[in-house]
């Protein structure tokens, strides 16, 4: 049994007392959402806080909901739910492509989309979702709020930009018209990180592709949304060539490195592989072609 | 599809002897009701934890312990010069190495035990490793093997007096001169560097113990993860010179073994020490990192292999060439006199003209052991070898790899056929289990399939791998381990009522031996294999034997518990024979009863005789009474077990992603004991084989840091990297087996990674790829695609 550092423990009930916790004990304070990123860490005692503040009787960060304009999806809500939401899977598809190859049940019943963008894991698949859909993320403090873009939020890895005394508390995806989305990963094995995946998003104009966008995870010091790909798809038609065209600069757009997962030569070439599968079956969702 | 059948209903009749029958072990184990050592908990019992060195080979300055020592709930702080000042601070291994309980000098490997804690709870005593202070001095780390023997390499072993380099052994093996011989006029020799990188056993439950020294009687108890509880008593007695009466080593359950469960490691020699220097009982249990930086890995096989054939695919003789890294200490399990443990058998089902085998074994900055993993004592490295480099040929030759083998298995006739390595084979029949392997596979209509396919540009690959093994170490002329014969006892006792108790020396860690060994006896004797009890793992309470791996205990103790059954059935027959008033050759056994030959209305039962012996009145002449018996049996053979396993995989010509399809496995481990048990044995070791070909390996930096620290980077196959698996057997019974069984437990481990692989290189013959080796990962896959396939060391 790999056993953990001494730590105190308090469970907020509230997200405004939580955030009083947080500010009141600092630096060497953390929240712990699912705990699947951050007690693994413990227990290898690569993450050492002195103080853990739950925030899983958070309820009111619990939830998917649907305004004029954009999804709202409440911090603590699990992979779980995003796999099983009927509202995500019908806006965006991605979503749930993403869900079915993250971790394994036991983690997914308890990880959340929170903790997930917040770890900023360069290899974690929702960090790369939101930023295909260009998600923006809300920050409390005793202070207020703010909210920044996805692109905004990851400053390096396992970095982002929520402070000291700061709480993601919301992220929000813009919803536009005649849009899908999906998702493509390889991995080693069933639960293991992904060597490489790529999100894509489209949104129609007819037969052209109004605006879309592709997210890539594990091929650099962060997710990112690749900006190149977006201006080569603005406007066009779709077509094999395109999506190879795009795929070349998703590739041309990465600095993966080789380590045990794959070369860096290899990576590349899933960036662009990928994103290529990603943007086909999204312009095939888009078109109504395929659930 | 799957071949598993439906476990017979309580309705179905149970066999009183060999069949399907439910595992006795599982109710307990299902509910999570096993006794592990880690459930063990004793009165004012104290928590041990290690100090493992940061680096792979550094000089030990000096250690700071004053602020570990302080920690309010720190009994003991104990370091190598401690140790030294007893005369404990080094250990004997299982191959007549040393190995360093604790460090004195330097470290030699990352993760190497240089101190130990010993507080109140786990907690603390991990909490106060943090407070130790060591200063380190950096040595050049000897990491690549091919390199450890240039002149210039820093010498890990200076310990040992003389040493001036990092060579353990030399070993040869085959008639040379006939091989080169054969080799130079050849039609056909193809050779290929093949490679089984080093891997690690990973069993479920981590290795440790728990250790109680009484401190007036002198009488250690000690709780613990071993395969082979008795050779580790006496182990303990001749290193730490305890009495060897006053030593009772208990193996309760045991979470999966694969062999990391066979040596003996610094931690339960250190929780002895503090428990005999505390005086309080004292349990280490390590953590999953520790158990997969530290303890016993497998393989690390370089080998240079090669093969020669006439033109029309006869098979004339194989050659080949192995370094072996060892680690910074000689740990390997196996038999004295076969330092590469049983790697002669590297000439496969084939009938050669001749073989040869030269091999050098270094020491490294690494991880000591290469024990096992469910190799049978390094068959699953010949057993690739000769698999893989047969399917280099056939690509040579352009021949159907099936065919290539048809052609050049042994033949029935030729059994007990003698290798070209001096191993005498007890009996095969090979092309039988080849032919049903292919007719289950659909083999002819899979190679059409995949022609079509490969017009299309997709690809597909089918792999075949043919295996015999060598298992039931062994008779006593041959084998021992530090000077211990591989003979095992067994006792058996029936009880007044006809229950009967049977003590094996052999230990399960998974394996079933608590049906299985019931059945065996049930077999023999007629009583129902719930009346009977196994009884294993207690030094205190079984006969002495040498344990469990290399899939040795049902050939050798299975054949034990047959035989002193039928030493009790001897002695039933004479009580029998007073019963009924008939002279003894007057009997007939009918599975649980004794008949008057002619009057089957006549007769006893098994547990009427057993009353009888316990009971009040006469017995015949000279029986004295009581129902049991003892005896130590020595093997005459080893036996062989083979196999043909194909496997059907898909590769993704985009991703290089390798979908493993299809998976049969044909098995022969003669007679079948429990048809259930061995599909699960046969199970359990082709997803092994999966793990082993496409993910799995203990890799390294160039600084000797182990990269495979966690099972997020030592990666285990699951229920999604592994197809159905469709299994089958023929039997061809052992002919000196009483029973005419042969083990199976490892049978699988050893022959499924050259047919994934096969099926592998087979999907990527359009690339004109000959070889690749393991771990084939999508990146490695990809990688061989394109032409820049790399070793993996
Ligand atoms: C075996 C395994 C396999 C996995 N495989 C994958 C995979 O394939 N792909 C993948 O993407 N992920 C994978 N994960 C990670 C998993 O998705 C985690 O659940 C997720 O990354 C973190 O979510 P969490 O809720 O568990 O966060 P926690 O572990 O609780 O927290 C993570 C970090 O975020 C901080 N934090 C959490 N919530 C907030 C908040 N609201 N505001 C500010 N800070 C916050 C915490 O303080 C901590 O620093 C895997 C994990 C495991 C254990």
């Amino acid at each position: 049994m790999q056993v953990p550092a001494p730590f105190e423990y308090e469970r907020a009930t509230s997200v405004e007392q939580a955030i009083a916790l947080r500010e009141r004990l600092g630096e060497e304070a953390r929240f712990i959402a699912g705990g699947h990123s951050l007690l693994p860490m413990m227990k290898l005692r690569l993450a050492n806080p002195e103080y853990l503040i739950d925030i899983n009787d958070c309820t009111e960060l619990f939830y998917i909901t649907e305004d004029a304009d954009q999804i709202r999806i409440g911090a603590m809500t699990r992979h779980r739910e995003l796999l099983d939401s009927a509202l995500l899977a019908q806006h965006f598809p991605i979503f749930r492509d993403a869900e079915k190859v993250i971790a394994d049940p036991v983690v997914r019943n308890r990880g959340t989309l929170g903790g997930s963008l917040c770890q900023a894991d360069p290899s974690e698949d929702l960090s790369a979702v939101c930023a295909t859909l260009d998600a923006s993320c809300v920050i409390k403090s005793t202070t207020g709020e703010r909210v920044v873009s996805m692109h905004d939020f990851h400053v390096g890895p396992y970095e982002t930009a929520v402070g000291d005394a700061e709480m993601l508390t919301e992220i929000r995806i813009p919803l536009k018209p005649n849009g899908s989305s999906a998702y493509e990963k390889v991995e080693r094995r069933a639960g293991d990180w992904a060597v490489v995946s790529a999100g894509a998003a489209v949104w129609m104009d007819g037969a052209t592709i109004a605006e879309g966008r592709v997210g890539l995870a594990a091929v650099g010091a962060n997710t990112t949304s690749i900006g190149p790909v977006s201006e080569i798809l603005r406007g066009a038609t779709p077509s094999e060539e395109l999506y190879q065209q795009a795929g070349e600069a998703a590739a041309a757009n990465c600095s993966p490195q080789t380590d045990q997962r794959g070369t860096a030569e290899y990576k590349t070439h899933l960036a662009m592989e990928l994103t290529k599968r990603a943007l086909r079956r999204s312009v095939t969702r888009a078109n109504g072609q395929e659930a | 599809m799957t071949t598993t059948e439906p476990a017979p209903t309580e309705a179905e009749e149970r066999p009183v002897g060999f069949g399907r029958l439910l595992r006795k072990e599982d109710p307990r184990l299902i509910r999570g009701m096993g006794k592990f050592v880690d459930d063990i908990q004793m009165p004012g019992m104290l928590h041990l934890a290690i100090l493992r060195s940061p680096m792979a080979h550094a000089k030990i300055v000096s250690i700071d312990k004053s602020a570990a020592e302080a920690h309010p709930k720190v009994v003991a702080v104990i370091t190598g010069e401690d140790l030294a000042e007893q005369g404990l601070a080094w250990m004997p291994t299982l191959s007549n190495d040393v190995q360093a309980v604790l460090a004195t000098d330097k470290v030699r490997f990352q993760h190497q035990e240089v101190a130990f804690v010993v507080a109140e709870d786990r907690y603390s005593a991990r909490d106060a490793l943090e407070l130790i202070e060591v200063d380190y001095e950096w040595i050049d780390p000897v990491v690549d093997v091919r390199s450890a023997m240039d002149a210039d390499t820093p010498v890990i072993r200076d310990d040992l007096e003389g040493k001036t380099d990092n060579h353990i052994f030399d070993w040869e093996t085959g008639d040379e001169a006939a091989t080169n011989a054969i080799f130079e006029s050849a039609d056909v020799v193809v050779s290929e560097e093949i490679i089984y990188p080093r891997v690690h056993p990973a069993p479920m439950e981590t290795c440790g113990c728990v250790a109680d020294v009484e401190r007036v009687s002198g009488q250690l108890t000690l709780w613990s993860t071993t395969q082979a509880p008795h050779a580790h008593r006496t182990v303990y007695a001749l290193v730490a010179g305890l009495p060897e009466h006053k030593i009772r080593v208990i193996a309760p359950d045991i979470g999966g073994g694969f062999g990391n469960k066979v040596p003996i490691y610094p931690g339960y020699v250190c929780a002895i020490v503090a428990s005999l220097v505390i005086g309080k009982p004292v349990k280490w249990m390590e953590d999953r990192t520790e158990n997969l930086v530290s303890t016993g890995f497998a393989r690390d096989y370089v080998m240079q292999g090669e093969i020669a054939a006439t033109k029309d695919g006869k098979i004339l003789a194989v050659r080949t060439n192995v370094l072996a890294d060892h680690g910074a200490f000689n740990g390997v399990a196996a038999p004295t006199k076969y330092p590469a443990g049983f790697f002669g058998v590297f000439t496969g089902s084939y009938d050669l003209e001749a073989a040869y085998c030269k091999m050098q074994a270094v020491y490294t900055n690494k991880a000591p052991g290469g024990v096992a993993y469910a190799c049978s004592f390094r068959i699953t490295e010949a057993v690739y070898l000769i698999e893989r480099i047969v399917d280099c040929l056939a690509y040579e030759l352009e021949m159907d790899p099936a065919e290539l083998r048809l052609k050049n298995f042994i033949q029935p006739d030729q059994f007990p056929y003698e290798s070209k390595t001096g191993w005498v084979y007890d009996s095969g029949d090979y092309e039988p289990a080849m032919r049903l392997a292919m007719e289950m596979a659909g083999y002819d209509e899979l190679r059409r399939e995949q022609a079509e396919k490969r017009e299309k540009g997709e690809l597909m690959g089918i792999g075949i791998s043919f295996f015999t093994e060598a298992v039931g170490a062994g008779p006593r002329k041959d084998m021992d381990i530090l000077g211990l014969g591989m003979a095992d006892g067994c006792e058996l006792r029936i009880h007044p009522t006809g229950k009967a108790v049977v003590r094996l020396s052999v230990k399960t860690q998974g394996q079933g031996h608590e049906t299985t060994f019931a059945q065996i006896v049930a077999e023999e004797i007629g009583i129902p294999p719930e009346d009977i009890e196994v009884i294993h793992g207690d030094t205190d309470n079984t006969p002495f034997g040498l344990g469990t791996y290399g899939s040795r205990s049902t050939p050798v103790s299975g054949a034990a518990a047959a035989l002193v059954t039928r030493k009790v059935r001897d002695k039933a027959q004479i009580i029998a024979s007073g019963m009924l008033e008939v002279s003894v050759a007057d009997l007939e056994w009918v599975k649980g009863s004794f008949h008057v030959k002619g009057d089957p209305s006549k007769s006893v039962t098994i547990q009427d005789i057993a009353m009888k012996a316990h009971g009040a009145g006469d017995l015949p002449e000279g029986i004295e009474g009581g129902l049991e018996a003892q005896i130590c049996y020595n093997p005459e053979n080893l036996t062989y077990p083979f196999g043909a396993y194909i496997c059907v995989v898909d590769i993704d010509p985009g991703t290089a992603v390798v979908k493993v399809r299809r998976f049969i496995a044909v098995d022969d481990c003669g007679t079948q004991i429990n048809p259930m048990i061995i599909e699960g044995q046969v199970h359990g070791g082709l997803a092994d084989g999966v793990g082993m070909a496409m993910m799995e390996m203990i890799a390294f930096d160039e600084d000797g840091n182990c990269l495979g620290g966690s099972l997020m980077d030592y990666l285990i196959p699951t229920a999604l990297e592994t197809p159905d698996w469709e299994t089958g057997h023929t039997v061809t019974p052992s002919p000196h087996h009483p029973i005419g069984a042969k083990g199976i437990g490892e049978s699988a481990t050893v022959g499924s990674p050259p047919a994934v692989v096969n099926a592998i290189v087979d999907a990527l013959k359009p690339y004109g790829i000959r070889h690749a080796d393991m771990p084939l990962t999508p990146s490695r896959v990809w990688e061989t695609m394109r032409g820049n396939h790399t070793p993996p060391i």
